[in-house]
Order: C-alpha cells, then structure tokens, then sequence
C-alpha cells in the first residue's frame, strides 16, 4: 500500500503511522459524559469507504486525512488535515 | 455414534466405508428457543454448553459460510492463560481447565498438546515485566516457573543466545499452555452439539433481525428465509460491528487484520511455543513439521484476509534474530485473519442493550484460546440472562463506568493493543 502524501508524492506505508477515524468531532468541554464516550470509544468501523488520520511520521510529518477502502485498500484521496490542508500543491 | 478403539476396529475391518456423518444438514426450523449467528469455535462451543449444562437444546447456529471458515481456521492454535490481571486470568484459567478436559468430553481428539508457552526475555525491564506477570499467574492459581538462561537454551537450542544487543537473560514458561488442533475445535463442538438435538445450518447469512413493538429480539432474517428466536446470540469475529449494527447498536470495535505464517516441513525443532521478547514474534511447530508463527496486527482498519509485505519483512527478520539456523527454511503458507480489536485490548461477553440480543466478540487476536471457557459462560448469561463471575467483567459499559480491561494500559487505541 502507498499513501499520496500532499507534500512528498506516493510513498511507501512503512513511513506512516495510522492514528484511526478522522470524522470524529471532539465534544465540548462540559459535553455530557455520553457525548465523550462515543468520541473516545464508539466507533462506525465501516466495511467499505473510511476516512482516517495517518502521520507521515518517517517523511515530512504532516497529518494526512486519507479516504481509504477497507475492503480495496484503494485511496481515493489524501490532504493535510490542518485548517486550509485542502489546499494540494 | 460413539467414537472408541471399538468402533474404530469395527469400520477398520469394514474398510471404513461405514463411518456416518459426524452431524445432520437439517433445513431451518421455524422457530428456536435460541438462534447463535456464527459458526466458529465459540458459536458452536455455545451451542454445546446450553445443551449440555443448561438443558436448551432448541438451538439452531447459523453460519454464512461453512463451519469454522472464519478466524478458528485462521489462527496460530496457541491456548494459554498467562495473563496479567486479575479480572482476565479467572476466565482464561478456566478455559485453560475446559481444554484439559476436551478430547475426552466432546469423545473427539482435540489434539491438545500442553507443550508449554516460554516467553523469553532479553532486558531487565523485560525480567521484571515477567516476574510481575508470573506473581500474577501464581497468585491466580495459574502455573508459572522462571527460568534462567541455561534452562531456557535446553528447551530452545536453537535460540540466538547470543545476540550482542538482547541476549537471552531467561524466561517465564507456563507449562500447562499449549496447542491444539484448531479445525478438530469445530468440528468436534459441531458433532457433540448435534448429538444433543443442536441445529447445525451452514451458507445461512443472517441479514437482519426482528424485533417486537416493546423492541424485543424475536427473530432473524436470513438468506434462507426469517427465523424466529426467543433470543439471539451473536458470535461471529471480525464483522461483529457490521451485525450489531444491524441491531442499532454501535461497538467500541475496529476491524483489523494479523498475518500468521507457516513454513515448509522440517523435523521436530521447536516441541514449545516459543515468544522472542525483543520483536513482536511467537512460534511453535505443527504436529505435520511446519514452523507456525506470527507477528504484529498491520495497523489499520481492514476487512481484506491478506496482509502487507513491510509485516511480512518484519516478522520474517525478527525469525532470522530468533531462530537465525532456520533462515533457509522456506514460507508455505502466509495469510490474514479479520480481528474485531477493542478499545482495551479485551473481549464482550454480555448482555446488550437490546433485550433478548447478547454479546460474545471483540476476542482482538486472543480468541481461539478463549472458546471453551467464553463459550461457556456465554452459555450461561444467554441461560440465566445474567453473566457468570468470570465474565462480569466483559461488558459493554466498562468504558463508560471506568472500568476498562486493559492490560497493556494501551488506552482506547485498538492497533496498539
């Protein structure tokens, strides 16, 4: 599997680390206790399209938001997921 | 039919053409008192011990597939308890007792070999890691022996002893551990199952299920048509999200893959299962001569059953550290397995939210070893409809309640566990 890093190209996936989900939204801070379960534990596990954090840890070290099939492995797209990283170069 | 030396003698001189089925194909009743989705090692386990221990035997186990086509037929075989804390050991113990007992239980030969589990260790940090680990056997009942350096390299020659960077120093056996035979699992659970009225229905795919105005399972649809259930226990590995969802409920689970290896046949080299403490690596070798081992989940959701190469390369350069004169030995087989990983590293065997629908998943990469003693108290929650001590821990709220089973204290990151 090779992830397009928006900054580097294609490169291998040795040089990145996956953190998980990235459609989660972090509740507020006084939040109920439900809403901060469901963000640190419940998760949708797709079979299919998943939209997830990956670091390219190993090359320039940006955190990506890859659209990825858990099935195909196929990646449809990758940006920076700082505000604005849906600006490719 | 009774399997023994007499039976055996029998079809012996009949040529054995006459050895029946080990179990019925029956069409799918209308109606079961419990319906078990899965046909795995703990499905089948399940059905068995609520036929057995709890008089309900209007069971039917459903199964997309054929039986043990899933995560039982694709595992590494390895049956252990050394576990670390003290609301994990209980459950696994008694499992491990379950398994003591199995061939002769189910009169079908499980091929459990109580080899031993050795988990070597290369640092002092490791030392005490085990040390801490073996108090906590010891203190649970569970055997556990240190051993020293030389004892270690008389049960494993073939160990690099050596290796400048992480020399073996010792390790924590327990020798009760094992292996088994894991298709033999299935099938004898499948036929000592049948033999108490169990329904065995196999390319059944549960589609959706059916519940009453007060929101009561009462049924299942199926790709052989709706069947009606006075409960629903769900037991399937690696989709556990895909079937409770179905159900309206969503799981502190990720899906995600481990790759597990076999070699080519060489004589009897390895006769424990061996962990090297410096990768992430653990091996044993078949009853056939085939080295089988495995290494580290790839990381990242999927639901494909094949792995990638940068885990392929590792594990297979953590072997030449390992067992450096088995480098010319060649791979013969090399495949993935689908693992519902959890948010704390362990299971849920429980009761849901949904009345009538019970739990038995997220076994992460630990549940062959798990099947008779999860199946076993599963049995018992769907039956009592409260869960056994072993496995009151196991529920789905721990998180919520603070009461994670986390033993690695990995925190609520699957791939890391």
């Amino acid at each position: 599997m090779r992830i397009p890093c928006p900054l580097c190209g294609d490169r291998p996936l040795e040089e990145f680390v996956y953190r998980g989900d990235a459609t989660l939204t972090r509740p507020a801070a006084d939040a109920p206790m439900e809403a901060w379960v469901d963000y640190v534990y419940l998760r949708d596990n797709p079979k299919g399209p998943h939209r997830e954090h990956w670091r390219h840890a190993q090359g320039c070290g940006s955190w990506l938001i890859v659209d990825r099939n858990t099935v195909t492995h196929e990646i449809t797209q990758a940006i920076q997921a700082r505000p604005g990283g849906e600006v490719q170069r | 039919m009774q399997y023994s030396v007499t039976s055996l003698v029998k079809q012996a001189l009949r040529g054995h053409q006459g050895w029946p089925e080990a179990f019925r194909h029956p069409e799918p009743r209308k109606h079961y008192d419990v319906v078990i989705i899965g046909g795995g090692g703990h499905g089948l386990a399940t059905a068995y011990y609520l036929a057995k221990e709890h008089g309900i035997t209007n069971v039917a186990v459903l199964e997309k597939g054929w039986i043990g086509s899933g995560n039982t037929g694709r595992n590494t075989t390895i049956v252990r308890s050394n576990y670390l804390l003290n609301s994990e050991i209980p459950l696994l113990e008694w499992s491990l007792k379950l398994w003591e007992g199995l061939s002769a239980e189910l009169n079908y030969n499980v091929m459990f070999s109580q080899r031993g589990v050795l988990d070597i260790f290369h640092t002092d940090g490791q030392r005490d890691e085990a040390v801490r680990r073996g108090n906590a056997m010891i203190m649970n009942g569970v055997d556990a022996v240190m051993l020293d350096r030389r004892q270690v390299l008389e049960m494993m020659p073939l160990v690099d002893a050596n290796n400048g960077r992480f020399p073996v120093l010792g390790g924590l056996l327990q020798p009760r551990a094992g292996s088994a035979r894991h298709d033999a699992v299935v099938w004898g659970y499948a036929r000592a199952a049948d033999r108490l009225g169990v329904d065995i229905i196999q390319n059944c795919e549960v589609t959706g299920f059916e519940r009453d105005a007060s929101g009561r399972m009462t049924g299942v649809e199926t790709s052989r048509g709706r069947i009606g259930a006075g409960k629903v226990a769900v037991c399937v590995a690696g989709h556990t999200s895909q079937v409770m969802q179905m159900a309206g409920i969503k799981l502190p689970v990720e899906s995600h893959k481990l790759q597990a290896f076999v070699s080519e046949a060489v004589k009897p080299c390895v006769d424990t299962v061996a962990t090297f403490g410096v990768g992430h690596l653990y091996v044993s070798q078949s009853d056939k001569g085939g080295l089988v081992f495995g290494g580290m989940l790839d990381g990242y959701n999927s639901f494909a059953q094949r792995g990638n190469l940068p885990i392929v390369e590792d594990v297979a350069e953590a072997m030449m550290m390992f067992l450096p004169s088995l480098g010319r030995v060649r791979l013969l087989r090399h495949w993935a397995g689908v693992v519902d990983m959890t948010m704390d590293g362990s299971p849920y065997i429980c009761k849901t939210p949904v009345e009538g629908l019970y739990l038995n998943g997220g076994w992460n990469y630990t549940g062959f070893k798990a099947i008779p003693g999860a199946a076993w108290c599963f049995a018992h929650t769907v039956a009592k409809d409260a869960p056994h001590k072993y496995n009151a821990p196991f529920h789905l709220d721990r998180f919520a309640e603070g009461r994670p089973v986390d033993a690695t204290g990995g925190g609520p990151f699957p791939n890391h566990h």
